[in-house]
């Protein structure tokens, strides 16, 4: 399992190399001008030197090489520098954004405490949610439960979060008072009253993504259980004189587990990604809204770092959902 | 003698009164209740201590389910089945709960019916935690006693199912079955699934437990001849019903059954000799839908021997001479 790890590991590395090529020449062949929006009052010779200075006027492969070097050496350096103290970054240019000019990944950084506050915790409220009505849904198959079950995750799953989202905004800000329509991002949690107003602002951009979530993960769980349900094993397990709780808790949700596992771990690096949408209709500041606007402004440093950090998380989580597996179920043997 | 072992020892271990194991089928846009599988049907049958029942029938007669019906891991629909005097039909969960340990099963799938997420040692293991207070270290003795007892290698008590042949992996699941020391196991097609040099040791392993451990068996198989070589009397199932029941010798002997007859006309004979002269009954048509049985005699369609009656009347199982009961009118002597 260990050297299955390692090579899993090792093979990331030209994959992931592969993919930020692929993403700069994406970016590259897309239309667009980083230069586009600003005022037509600049002469054009004065727009080619700011792109010229931003620079876009070297060969795609120099441009390429250099977003590497900075994106894998210059920016770790730079970190080993903030950490330790030492200067070993020395002036090395770190990758910028073209719409602030500051560093991308300060940037980042910024902006993912609210992502993971917001999204993260729909995600794990969406999986809490999902895994007792996949169960019970299971266990009581077309029974009422399971009847209004299937339909809430039909809605959660078709209705999109631009609809919802605005709903509950209606609803509950507009209509009732409730909570706040936007996400305030200065908020500083300093006592028990702004604690309660950080959950009142939480609650609907949460609930909304994590409906999404629920319904999708709940389908399989349901799904799982059922495989599981109907086995021999359960069979021998009742037959044991067990009682029922341990039959369905130990002996199919163990095994449905297996399943559903991988696709939790795989739904993470969504997560991180931000929900664009979501983002949009609270105005949380977090990266999807980051993504979206840095492509709006022709941002390709911001764009190119941040799709290439999701690049990366998406193949890490592959990997810890493949060796989930292999903990998970003894008959997975990965030599 | 006390009374209570002499009442014991005159009454069977197992007594079934009209069985009947019926699934809704349920069709349409609102699963409307439309009809029944009648996968057992009106069926009852003794079994006596350290008796071993064979119970044959081709597939889909009920036999699996009559098996699984016993023990109540089908919903009953009607019948009672008394255990020791018991009903467990009517028991309540937590009663039936507590009535298990007496009554095991061993499967037809040994691979499925093991948890693939749980050791050896914590398969057989399980039961004996659920209902017998033992420390850690006699549980483990007597899960290593059980994995002797079935010839298994303790030594691989911590594997995993997966790791295991098909015969060894049904000898866990006997060993698992054996666990609680049972009275009756019901044997659902044990040895379907494995290999024929496999079977053999098997079914041998099964005959030793019952002569060691004082059992009753309940046999399940469409395996004739296996069904000669353990069983000490013979049900015949066709269609949710039984046909025929009788002491092995005698059954096999005096086939009175037509179906029975053809049944057993089917099994080859090892002597080329007798194969020669061998004569098969060949029955025509399909079986019926257990959901939608003749009127009369459930075999009337099939039956080479059927005449007007059968069409009409259904036969009841009555004995035809001692110990040797048969469902046909064909024994009808009014």
């Amino acid at each position: 399992m260990f050297d299955y790890t390692i090579r899993r590991t090792l093979l990331a590395i030209p994959t992931l190399l592969f993919i930020s090529l692929i993403l700069f020449l994406l970016l590259d062949l897309a239309p667009g001008d980083p230069t586009a929006q600003l005022p037509l009052t600049i002469p054009p010779e004065v727009k080619e030197k700011i792109r010229e200075s931003l620079g876009l006027g070297q060969p795609l492969v120099i441009r390429y090489l250099l977003w590497l070097q900075q994106f894998f050496v210059n920016e770790p350096l730079h970190y080993l520098t903030e950490i330790t103290g030492w200067d070993l970054s020395g002036d090395r240019q770190r990758v910028l954004s073209w719409q602030s000019r500051s560093p991308v990944v300060d940037i980042i950084l910024q902006r993912l405490p609210q992502t993971l506050w917001v999204v993260g915790m729909s995600y794990v409220v969406g999986v809490l949610i999902a895994l007792p009505i996949g169960i019970i849904s299971a266990y009581r198959q077309y029974s009422w439960f399971d009847q209004i079950g299937t339909f809430v995750s039909m809605i959660g799953f078709s209705v999109p979060t631009f609809f919802t989202g605005v709903l509950l905004i209606v609803v509950f800000s507009v209509e009732l008072g409730w909570f706040p329509s936007i996400y305030d991002t200065t908020h500083v949690v300093d006592d028990w009253s702004s604690f309660l107003f950080q959950v009142k602002q939480m609650i609907m951009p949460t609930m909304v993504l994590a409906l999404y979530n629920a319904a999708q993960i709940s389908r399989f769980m349901r799904a799982s259980m059922l495989d599981n349900l109907n086995q021999d094993f359960v069979r021998t397990a009742r037959s044991k004189g067990l009682r029922e709780s341990t039959v369905v808790l130990v002996h199919v949700l163990r095994n449905s587990m297996i399943p559903v596992v991988t696709v939790i771990a795989l739904g993470v690096p969504t997560v991180f990604g931000g929900a664009i949408i979501t983002e949009q209709v609270f105005k949380v500041n977090g990266l999807g809204q980051l993504l979206i606007t840095a492509i709006q402004a022709n941002d390709i440093p911001m764009v190119q770092s941040l799709t290439f950090i999701f690049a990366i998380l998406i193949v890490a989580f592959n990997l810890i959902a493949d060796v989930l597996y292999g903990v998970l179920d003894p008959r997975i043997r990965y030599d | 003698m006390s009374p209570q072992i002499e009442q014991e020892a005159s009454q069977p271990l197992v007594e079934v009164n009209s069985l009947k194991v019926y699934f809704p089928i349920r069709s349409g846009v609102f699963r409307r209740h439309s009809g029944n599988v009648r996968a057992v049907d009106n069926v009852s049958f003794s079994i006596g201590h350290g008796e071993t029942m064979g119970l044959v029938g081709e597939s889909g007669c009920g036999k699996t389910t009559a098996g699984r019906a016993i023990l109540r891991l089908v919903p009953i629909t009607d019948g009672t089945i008394k255990f020791r005097g018991k009903d467990v039909a009517s028991a309540s969960p937590e009663g039936m709960r507590k009535m298990r340990p007496q009554m095991q099963m061993i499967f037809q799938d040994p691979q499925a019916s093991l948890n693939p997420r749980m050791t050896v040692a914590s398969i057989i293991a399980e039961p004996i935690k659920e209902h017998q207070n033992l420390g850690r270290s006699e549980t483990i003795e007597r899960v290593q006693e059980l994995m002797d007892a079935v010839g298994l290698n303790r030594d691989f008590a911590n594997r995993y199912p997966h790791e295991f042949s098909g015969g060894q992996k049904q000898r866990i699941g006997i060993a698992r079955a054996l666990a609680l020391n049972p009275d009756l196991i019901v044997c659902d097609e044990p040895i379907a699934a494995l290999d024929v040099s496999i079977q053999a040791q098997v079914v041998n392993l099964l005959a030793d437990l019952q002569s060691s451990r004082k059992l009753s068996f309940l046999f399940i198989s469409h395996d004739l001849g296996m069904v000669r070589h353990i069983a000490d009397r013979v049900a015949v199932m066709y269609l949710g019903q039984i046909v025929e029941l009788a002491d092995r010798d005698d059954l096999y002997a005096n086939p009175s059954h037509p179906y029975t007859e053809a049944l057993l006309s089917a099994v080859p004979e090892a002597d080329p000799e007798y194969e020669r002269s061998r004569r098969r009954i060949l029955l025509t048509g399909d079986v019926p839908s257990p959901s939608n049985p003749p009127t009369g005699c459930n075999f009337c369609n099939r039956c080479p021997k059927a005449f007007d009656r059968c069409f009409r009347d259904e036969p009841a199982l009555k004995e035809i001479s001692e110990g040797h009961l048969a469902a046909c009118h064909l024994f009808d002597n009014s």
